[in-house]
């Protein structure tokens, strides 16, 4: 098992109290899984993929635990975490475009980051990843101002690949590259898988049909918490959960247009994650909802590999 | 026409002290009419961010002329004034929020600059509605930082910021990019009803369906240059230039995985149009209001030489 985590709490320190961000999250990833991990924004998706790698001051890990290929990783002991960071976990993050260092140039950032981690870097290997997301050797010489979004983007992915680690966990990477970019560069995600470059992947992602299309599973999450877990294929053809049903049908297809039919969204919305009221999270919303949603449903195994959050759904 | 771009481009000084150029925008027109939604779709790094850019005078123009109601807008002297008109929303968001003022704060100065008769009370409904307007919950974002919002939270709290203005002109950078479907629906609503309102909005984005949804006309950007542009039904129900026919072949969609896309061997539209029709530079008009550029003529020169070839 690649990843296992358990029962994750993860809170934000506010002036005004604690935001639960991550409220008792419990799942696995295999070795070899490709996870697409999608929700509504503000739903907690980014504080997951972080927790895995870095809590800030602002973060507290309030309970839970964290496995990766059988060891326990020390989330709240930063120094000890570092031992895991780029090799075994790596993390593109969300805005990785705005990350970047402006003052130094792509080549000498990367040489600095393997040096930090006790690696000699190698010219060859690092032109041809960027070959593989579709960048020539030139960016090593430019700054990151004089790169398109989508091209610091990619820099960023092959830098946090570099060193093979056994979970890369990618948030909207692909969000800010045009389709046929998109396609390169999920394609080039699930070459790492193939090729053993990385273990696992957890893909964090607002285009659900964009990670249909390289993903294993998909996992949905709601208000900090999890709403739902299956294969790719049943998720999106046969999903259980009511926030999942609606998610998927709010996708529009191509050739609808304002004119013709005004598409909806899902009315409502998400609790705030200050007080989360007890029970159900999506009950305001949830047209199934019915008295015994005031107890909050387990997240439990209704068919092999397909989890759900939903008193309807056992 | 409010916004007009006539034969723009852009070059950037790139590599060691600036010694090299890079053309990232080569002589690019169109229009943005009151009230219309344009989309500009085109792969990463051909040019999108940049024209953006220069509409909103963050980066100077190299070459042509963009013009609002008329006027060149490099000769508006008064910023302010131009920026109470035309406003952005941007990519990374991250980059351009100063991060040391709480949501509030920002609103604040907004009505301070541009605002300052308005009484407290309705500032503080509009505030509320603009925020409710993109469904974000005023209680919980206007005490916070940027950093202590979502990527999606931060995002529809700019596109509230340019809603609050009142302006006529927003250009919309991949703001949809980070949101939920049914978020992306909420806000797209949203421009929708402002459009209907008057705003004209250059809505830069990837997601086709998207575009086609909500915009009037699609300008189909790549390496700098226009290759199609005209009606969105026209562009999207018969696009003429292979590369626009590529990226709507790459459009991921849901119960059908990625097929390789088939081999493109339709002539080159550009020159099977009669000669008349070339009625703006470089491109041809093969329908009435859809233009299409040659399918191959990535070198200069080329579409001279190709033409005396077919003549
Ligand atoms: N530093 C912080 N302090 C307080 N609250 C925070 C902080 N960072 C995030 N939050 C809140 O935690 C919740 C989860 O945020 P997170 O960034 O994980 O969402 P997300 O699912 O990644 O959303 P998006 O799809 O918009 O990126 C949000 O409601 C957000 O407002
Ligand atoms: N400040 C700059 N200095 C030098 N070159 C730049 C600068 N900004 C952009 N470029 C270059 O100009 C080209 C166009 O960039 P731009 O950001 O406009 O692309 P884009 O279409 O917005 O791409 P994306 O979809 O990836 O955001 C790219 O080749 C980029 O490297
Ligand atoms: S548990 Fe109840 S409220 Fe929650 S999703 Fe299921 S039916 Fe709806
Ligand atoms: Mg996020
Ligand atoms: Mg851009």
């Amino acid at each position: 098992m690649a990843l296992k985590v358990t029962d994750l709490r993860v809170y934000y320190r506010t002036l005004r109290g604690e935001v639960k961000a991550l409220d008792g999250v419990t799942f696995s990833v295999a070795d070899g899984e490709i996870m697409g991990l999608a929700g509504e924004s503000g739903s907690g998706k980014s504080t997951l993929a972080k927790s895995l790698i870095r809590l800030d001051g602002r973060m507290r890990h309030a309970g839970g635990t964290v496995e990766l290929d059988g060891e326990a990783m020390p989330l709240s002991d930063d120094d000890a975490m570092d031992e895991f960071r780029f090799r075994k976990v790596s993390l593109i993050p969300q805005y990785s475009m705005s990350a970047l260092n402006p003052t130094r140039k792509i080549g000498k950032m990367v040489g600095e980051l393997l040096e930090s981690r006790g690696e000699r870097p190698d010219r060859a290997e690092l032109e041809r990843r960027l070959e593989l997301v579709g960048l020539s050797k030139d960016v090593l010489d430019r700054y990151p101002i004089e790169l398109s979004g989508g091209m610091k983007q990619r820099v960023v992915m092959v830098i946090s690949t570099l060193l093979n680690p056994s979970l890369l966990i990618a948030d909207e990477v692909t969000s800010a590259l045009d389709v046929s970019s998109q396609k390169a560069v999920a394609t080039t995600l699930l070459g790492f898988r193939d090729r053993g470059l990385v273990t696992s992947m957890m893909v964090v992602t607002h285009d659900i049909s964009l990670v249909y299309q390289i993903a294993d599973t998909i996992m949905v999450m709601y208000a900090g918490r999890l709403a739902e877990k299956a294969p790719a294929d049943v998720l999106v053809n046969a999903p259980r959960h009511p926030y999942t049903m609606q998610l998927i049908s709010a996708l529009p297809e191509v050739g609808v247009r304002y004119e013709d039919r005004r598409l909806t969204g899902i009315p409502g919305n998400p609790p705030s994650l200050l007080k989360p009221p007890g029970g159900c999270r999506f009950r305001d919303r949830c047209p199934l909802a019915f008295d015994r949603c005031a107890e909050q449903p387990p997240f439990a195994e209704v068919a092999p590999g397909h989890f759900v959050a939903c008193w309807k759904a056992e | 026409m409010m916004l007009k771009l006539d034969g723009v481009s852009k070059v950037y000084r790139v590599g060691a002290f600036g010694g090299r150029e890079l053309k990232a925008v080569s002589d690019v027109s169109f229009e943005v009419g009151e009230g219309e939604v344009v989309s500009l779709i085109g792969e990463s790094g051909s040019g999108k961010s940049t024209l953006g850019r220069m509409i909103l005078r963050l980066a100077s123009i190299s070459g042509g002329t963009i013009t609002l109601d008329g006027r060149d807008i490099t000769t508006i002297k008064d910023r302010k004034e131009y920026y109470r008109q035309v406003q952005g929303v941007f990519q990374d968001p991250f980059s351009c929020y100063n991060p040391v003022f709480r949501a509030d704060r920002v609103f604040a100065m907004i009505k301070e600059q541009y605002f300052p008769r308005v009484g407290a009370d309705e500032w503080r409904k509009r505030v509320e509605g603009a925020l409710e307007s993109v469904r974000l919950d005023p209680g919980d974002v206007l005490g916070k930082y940027p950093h202590q919002l979502s990527g999606g939270q931060l995002q529809r709290m700019l596109i509230a910021r340019a809603v609050l203005l009142d302006i006529r002109l927003l250009v919309a950078d991949e703001i949809i990019s980070m949101l939920d479907a049914s978020t992306r629906i909420d806000v797209l609503n949203l421009l929708a009803d402002l459009r209907a309102r008057g705003l004209g909005i250059l809505f830069v984005t990837h997601d086709l369906s998207l575009g086609n949804y909500v915009s009037d006309r699609t300008v189909v950007l790549r390496s700098g240059k226009v290759v199609e542009m005209g009606g969105t039904d026209l562009v999207f129900g018969g696009p003429a230039h292979p590369y626009t026919r590529s990226l709507l072949a790459s459009v991921p969609r849901l119960h059908a995985k990625w097929a390789d896309a088939p081999d493109d061997d339709a002539p080159c539209a550009y020159h099977q149009a009669p000669p008349e029709s070339r009625t703006r530079p470089g491109l041809a008009e093969v329908e009435d209001g859809h233009w299409v550029a040659c399918a191959g003529c990535a070198a200069p020169g080329t579409e001279e030489k190709k033409i005396k070839e077919n003549a």
